[in-house]
């Protein structure tokens, strides 16, 4: 009998241990090497892709971007209306919404209207308690002018929020997906206020996503556990680790030894080796980008579209593409890239003939070609990795056609505030989207508006009919209607020529072969909720 | 010895002066603004960038800039970050100890190579193993760190796998700083296993940053030991018929070691300035990697008062070296 009771209790014992150790190891930890440390935890504050990666763990966003598209879904809002003329959207708010808590903080009531008030007060008016908190710059939310397109956010009832706009917007909805419209917790904000340290809002998030933020060490790790009651389809694994690691030949070694199972960003000259090998992956997908060389349109020989179209055909592109982006980009022939629904694939690319080019420049009145500058970027850009041999390559292209180009660059913000003056004949420069609507990449770069001294626009062209197009596409919230115009402006611009567009530059997503389920955002962000380990 | 004291201490203010302005001058040498750096190709709109500027400070004349910092400072605030915003000695104190974790692990390593080698090389003076290490420790001396760095991850973690690439302690250990020393919280973790991971994310860089001081004290306790064994006392002493060991060990190493303790009190500040290296390319959190970060993103605030800190700590470590001396010494007091 002692014995048989000895006997169960070993075996209960065994049993207790081993269901105790599968419980152990049926945790799944996905360790990500991400490029640099976030600067805190606010997406509404920062403007860089580091800390948005950061925070999208955590937050949830009105609506969202649809993974691996720029297409917009149904987030904290259910569904929405907006008015027949385009001014007054209506955000429908999924009830039950559950918020994370921390030491700090025991949330006493689900996500409604006062969360989604607090995140655009704090952001838009000077008085509310928060503004000035964690140095209360909010960049994208004056980009995006949301000051001036903004007339009031108002709560209908707990569970509706009527937003009225000063005028139609179509890029609106993109716009309230994009990070900066992060929804942060006004319960949150409160009990900080009471203890005393506002901060900590910043420092400390709190949010309705998949994640739930757990530990940041400075410059090492941040910590994350998978959130039990979130709304959206639950993670798939139990703990996601952000391992920071600035140096990429350091994260590939890391992915390589399985002390991370996806990395950011790798070496371009990494690329094969990593194909080679069989313990890892490579996704890859053109980045919501451009690079480009932008004439000045309003500078002599370049406000002749005949020289235009002639650079065009005297560069050769693809020499470009081979000796420098080295497989990491695609041919360019729209501003904005093929992954965008208004992306014309109808038009056709310039050829590379310096023959015609000089046809061409001896029509224009330039027998014997000209003098011009050609200014290179100092440093390295996702959509560019190398403007000066990029400039050196043009340079000898166009010697070809009896073009001398001298080349020339500043220090990186000097040099954007001199193209942004209009100092320069021809300068490379690029864009990196934020939002995957057309009317991102057409406005900034392209716009008469953004053509003045000052304005964002390197070609400083100004067309017109161009013009009108994209304004009015701007303003239309069918995108069949929206899409027909943005095609017929890229057909503009491509008669036209106002630049010569380079590259799309490819991103790549280097993982360990056992991971499933990693989808690939155009718009660059790294999403780990839907991500497995086999 | 109180007058020796004041005279030291009257030393420091004007060097914590010369620090400042030393700093303070050649990061706004280095070509871009705090400000517009963080925009990229998005640009600013001029009146935006006044303002943001002029809430920074940075629309004051230079001087001003710099008085009102210094009165800032002796007011005991060092500033806030302008990218976490955070204030610059709360950073500081979180990454700390990381540094001195590894900065003390480099000094042991050193030590306890570096002064056997030392002993044997001068006791077996002119064979092929003192010109053999000698040779090493030039090498050794002149390492960059980088490549050093690099080539030791190539070989040990990812050829060999024996030692892990980079952090401080495997990312699936969960550990509570407590005191900010990993070894130490690591010890208090619940998992087993985090002290070894700990301790092996500790040897490369360990090695790395111990490299330059540990042929820096081979070769200094080789020459002190030189010129104590040709001391009379020790011709004295083996006359006596004491045993070659006995001499070198007990009689000649006692003295030789004031020159050696003295070298590496001084290896603080080769210790730290080799830390911005090693830090960087082993991902390690201490307070070099976020001084390399300061000087990317323009944070003026963290560079200022961060090098303020460290040179703050070699002056004291310095400070701490003459009062010793000047305790133990007393012709120096003058």
């Amino acid at each position: 009998m002692t014995y048989k009771a000895m006997a169960a209790a070993c075996a209960l014992a065994a049993f207790g241990f081993v269901g105790a150790s599968s419980q152990a190891q049926a945790a799944k930890t996905l360790v990500y090497c991400s490029e640099g440390s976030p600067e805190n935890f606010n997406p509404q504050i920062n403007t860089t892709g580091t800390t948005f990666d950061a925070t999208l763990q955590v937050y949830s966003k009105l609506v969202e971007f649809k993974p691996g598209t720029t297409e917009i879904q149904p987030g904290l809002a259910s569904k929405w209306d907006v008015s027949e003329d385009g001014t007054v959207y209506t955000f429908h708010l999924r009830p039950g919404v559950k918020w994370h808590s921390n030491a700090d903080f025991k949330p006493t009531r689900d996500f409604d209207a006062d969360d989604v008030i607090f995140s655009f007060e704090r952001q838009w008016k000077d008085d509310n308690a928060f503004h000035k908190v964690s140095g209360g710059s909010y960049d994208y939310f004056n980009d995006m002018s949301f000051p001036k397109l903004l007339k009031s956010v108002e709560k209908v009832d707990p569970l509706t929020v009527k937003i009225t706009l000063t005028g139609p917007n179509a890029p609106f909805l993109p716009d309230m997906a994009m990070d900066f419209m992060s929804i942060q917790s006004k319960e949150y904000a409160d009990v900080l206020t009471k203890k005393g340290k506002p901060d900590q809002i910043d420092q400390a998030p709190i949010g309705t996503g998949p994640f739930e933020f757990v530990q940041y060490t400075k410059d090492s790790t941040i910590r994350y556990k998978a959130f039990k009651e979130y709304f959206g389809a639950k993670p798939k694994i139990d703990n996601l680790v952000f391992s920071i690691n600035k140096d990429p030949a350091v994260r590939l070694a890391k992915l390589r030894a399985n002390e991370c199972q996806i990395i950011s960003f790798p070496n371009v000259a990494d690329l094969p080796s990593i194909k080679a090998d069989k313990t890892l992956q490579l996704q890859e997908q053109p980045g919501l980008n451009i690079g480009y060389l932008a004439f000045n349109n309003q500078k002599k020989p370049f406000d002749n579209k005949l020289v235009r179209i002639a650079i065009n055909e005297a560069i050769d592109k693809k020499a470009i593409l081979d000796a420098v982006y080295q497989g990491a980009g695609q041919p360019a022939k729209n501003l904005i890239p093929p992954t965008m629904w208004a992306y014309n694939n109808d038009i056709q690319d310039f050829k590379y003939d310096p023959a015609d080019a000089k046809k061409k420049l001896a029509e224009a009145g330039y027998p014997d070609g000209f003098e011009t500058d050609l200014w290179a970027m100092p440093v390295q850009r996702p959509y560019n990795p190398d403007a000066k041999r990029i400039a050196e390559l043009m340079q000898a292209d166009l010697a070809k056609v009896g073009v001398k180009a001298s080349i020339v660059s500043y220090e990186w913000g000097e040099y954007r505030k001199r193209v942004q003056q209009g100092e320069h004949q021809a300068a490379e420069l690029g864009w990196t989207g934020d939002n995957g609507d057309p009317d991102n990449f057409f406005v900034p770069l392209a716009s008469c508006a953004a053509a003045r001294p000052g304005g964002g626009s390197a070609s400083k062209w100004c067309d017109p009919q161009f013009d009108d197009l994209i304004n009015k596409a701007a303003t239309i919230t069918d995108q069949a209607e929206r899409k027909k115009l943005y095609m017929q402006a890229q057909v503009i611009m491509h008669e036209e020529a106002p630049f010569f567009l380079i590259a799309h530059s490819v991103v790549f997503m280097p993982m360990r072969s056992n991971v499933s389920g990693y989808v690939m955002s155009p718009l660059g962000k790294h999403q780990f909720d839907q991500v497995d380990l086999k | 010895m109180l007058q020796f004291i004041l005279r030291r201490v009257s030393l420091i203010i004007p060097t914590f002066i010369g620090v400042t302005l030393l700093t303070f001058a050649l990061i706004r040498l280095v070509p871009g603004d705090p400000i517009e750096v963080r925009f990229g190709e998005r640009g600013i709109a001029p009146e935006r960038l006044a303002e943001l500027r002029h809430e920074a400070g940075l629309d004051q004349p230079l001087w001003k800039q710099f008085l009102d910092y210094e009165e800032q400072v002796a007011s005991g605030d060092l500033g806030t970050s302008v990218v976490t915003k955070q204030p610059v000695w709360t950073e500081f104190t979180e990454l700390f100890p990381a540094t001195v974790e590894l900065s003390l692990c480099a000094i042991i390593f050193a030590i306890v190579i570096g002064l056997p080698l030392g002993i044997i090389a001068a006791v077996k003076r002119g064979s092929p193993f003192d010109y053999g290490l000698m040779g090493v420790s030039v090498t050794g001396a002149s390492m960059p760190i980088p490549w050093w760095g690099l080539m030791m991850i190539l070989v040990f973690s990812v050829e060999l796998g024996w030692t892990p690439v980079s952090g401080r302690i495997s990312d699936l250990f969960y550990v509570e700083p407590y005191t900010g020393f990993m070894l130490i919280d690591s010890w208090f973790s619940d998992d087993d296993g985090a002290v070894l991971s700990a301790i092996s994310h500790l040897i490369l860089p360990a090695i790395v940053l111990g490299t330059i001081p540990l042929a820096t004290v081979a070769r200094m306790t080789r020459s002190a030991m030189l010129e104590v064994l040709n001391e009379d006392y020790i011709r004295t002493a083996r006359a006596k018929g004491l045993g070659g060991m006995r001499v070198v060990l007990v009689h000649a190493l006692r003295n030789a070691l004031i020159p050696v303790v003295t070298v590496i009190g001084l290896q603080v500040g080769t210790l730290l300035g080799g830390a911005i290296l090693t830090e960087t390319i082993f991902s390690w959190p201490g307070v070099g990697h976020w001084l390399v970060e300061s000087v990317q993103r323009r944070d003026y605030p963290v560079l200022q008062g961060g090098v303020l800190l460290v040179a703050s700590l070699v002056m004291l470590v310095n400070f701490g070296v003459d009062l010793t001396y000047g305790f133990l010494n007393p012709r120096i007091r003058r």
